[in-house]
């Protein structure tokens, strides 16, 4: 049977307040002198870093240069994962010759690309939107490739039956078809776009919420580090719930995306 | 063909073979060279057993694929590329999932430069002939089997095509649904009488619907082993046809040319398979 809805609600609120009543306990473990809250800090002392985060306002602008970092390395990526999928897709030439090299650059830890970016771009916003286009870049790409590759045979068949020329094959059954699956990566790409992000912020900025678990990790600030671990964790969520409306929006013609009505 | 003997059959098929590459080069030959015409207005069903290269003989003559021998015409004329002058209505799904149903309609009138708004009228007042009308916004996953396949019937005939090529399409509906797409098919085909040729291994949709059933061998080098005449009177309703006592004779005449090409088709699938 499958348990109700209020119930695992229920036993989902129960786990949390008990992480937070156990974490809160080990914290004020005494070690001598003093507690352990230098290693753990605290939960209370977490949450009311938060609020003073947030009513100082200095917050807002970390998280808005982490949002545009995000959003543009999520665009541009798609764009040119959406383009060179499309390109590849349709000329199978090219496919074959790029094929190696573009294994090869998938392949590579894009982390590692993180010091190139600054030395070419500087620490400000750009190096970070260059990490996260080479994350987003690849999933947009294959999955695109693979979803221009795999219109159905018959689909094809009866576009070419009804008298489509390339530029009405393009626009009713290769265009929809490729946004399909780039859609479909919708979640993984914005999720890699942020993690290009922050991890960008993380190595080498002066601004972002990477910036600030850098820099309160810098001086042993653990609960600063709690504190913007959690404003990272509630972004994140935010921007997924946003995705979700988005996808929902979109792909209303597929199974999963809508109810049928009667 | 030629102009004395009146007008030229809307699918001529002469000599036409269908031979592939299979993978170690050698040379498979699946329909070996055959002749075939649909005269215009008439409805020509095709039946055999599974594998007999029956759907690639019908993609001969909507131009997908080209003969390995042999020539097509259409209306008279040497078919090249893709035919134009035919509708085609495919076994499986071939509606845009990303298309609602009015949509998908009405895209077909696209290529023959038809402006938007008037597409969408004209896709509408199909889709009501085929009993669709309140379905228009659905997109194909909320339709079902039957449903789909009427809105592909509606994108096939809004282009008002001369001949009508259908592969089995009938086929994966269930048993009442397929009696009443072909009424449905039979009462929009009687309007207009386009030339049908139809694919099915359906021995008793064949004879219902068909003024003329062609019975194709087993394959490999599959060819026509018996062609029947329909007299069966019309209009016919697909469901009471099967009664009629005429219906029960050629079945049986036309069953007995099929049984043979059945079974050769299942010993030499299950040679095969050893």
């Amino acid at each position: 049977m499958k348990p109700s809805r209020a119930l695992v609600l229920a036993l989902q609120i129960l786990f949390g307040v008990a992480l937070l009543v156990a974490w809160h306990f080990a914290a004020n473990i005494r070690v001598g002198s003093a507690t352990l809250k230098f290693f753990l800090s605290a939960p209370l002392d977490v949450f009311w870093r938060v609020v003073k985060l947030f009513s100082e306002g200095e917050i807002w602008g970390h998280m808005w240069i982490t949002f545009q970092e995000t959003v543009y390395a999520f665009v541009l990526g798609s764009v040119a994962g959406v383009l060179c999928g499309f390109a590849l897709a349709r000329n199978p030439l090219a496919a074959a010759v790029a094929d190696p090299y573009l294994k090869a650059a998938n392949a590579l830890p894009r982390v590692v690309l993180a010091p190139i970016f600054m030395l070419w771009l500087g620490l400000g916003v750009w190096s970070k939107v260059a990490l996260g286009f080479s994350l987003v870049f690849f999933i947009v790409f294959f999955n695109v490739f693979q979803g221009v590759r795999e219109v159905p045979a018959t689909i094809l068949a009866n576009a070419r039956m009804l008298g489509f020329n390339e530029r009405q094959l393009f626009r009713h059954v290769y265009w929809p078809a490729a946004l399909t699956w780039m859609f479909s990566s919708l979640h993984t790409s914005v999720g890699f776009a942020l993690v290009g992000a922050v991890v960008g912020e993380y190595l080498g900025s002066a601004a972002g919420l990477g910036y600030l678990i850098h820099q309160a990790e810098g001086v042993l600030d653990t609960t600063g580090v709690f504190a913007g671990m959690a404003i990272l964790t509630a972004f994140v969520l935010i921007i997924d719930a946003l995705v979700t409306v988005i996808e929902r929006r979109l792909l209303v013609w597929q199974p999963q995306g809508a109810q049928t009505t009667t | 063909m030629t102009p004395e003997t009146g007008r030229a059959p809307a699918v001529s098929l002469r000599g036409v073979s269908i031979a592939y590459r299979v993978g170690d080069g050698a040379r498979y030959e699946a329909v070996r060279p055959v002749d075939l015409d649909v005269p215009d207005q008439s409805f020509v069903a095709i039946v055999g057993p599974t594998g007999c290269g029956k759907s690639t003989l019908l993609n001969a003559a909507a131009g997908l694929i080209a003969p390995s021998s042999g020539s097509v015409s259409i209306f008279g004329e040497p078919l090249a590329g893709v035919n134009r002058r035919a509708g085609y209505l495919f076994q499986l799904d071939a509606l845009m999932p990303w298309k609602t149903a009015i949509d998908n309609v009405a895209v077909a009138l696209e290529p023959m430069g038809v402006r938007r708004g008037e597409a969408r009228e004209r896709a509408h007042a199909m889709l009501k002939r085929v009993g669709l009308a309140s379905f228009a916004d659905r997109y194909p996953h909320m339709l079902s089997g039957g449903q789909k396949k009427r809105v592909a019937l509606a994108q096939t005939l809004i282009r008002d095509p001369k001949i009508l090529l259908m592969d089995e399409p009938f086929g994966p509906l269930d048993a009442q649904t397929r009696v009443i797409m072909g009424n449905l098919l039979l009462e929009l085909w009687a309007t207009d009488r386009k030339a049908v040729l139809f694919i099915t291994h359906d021995l008793d949709e064949a004879i219902a619907l068909a003024d003329r059933v062609i019975v194709m061998a087993a394959g490999p080098r599959s060819h026509f082993v018996g062609d029947f005449r329909i007299d069966l009177p019309r209009p016919r309703d697909i469901a009471e046809v099967r009664h009629d006592k005429r219906f029960f004779d050629l079945h049986r005449d036309i069953w007995a040319a099929l049984r043979d090409e059945v079974s050769r088709a299942y010993a030499q699938a299950d040679g095969v398979a050893a």
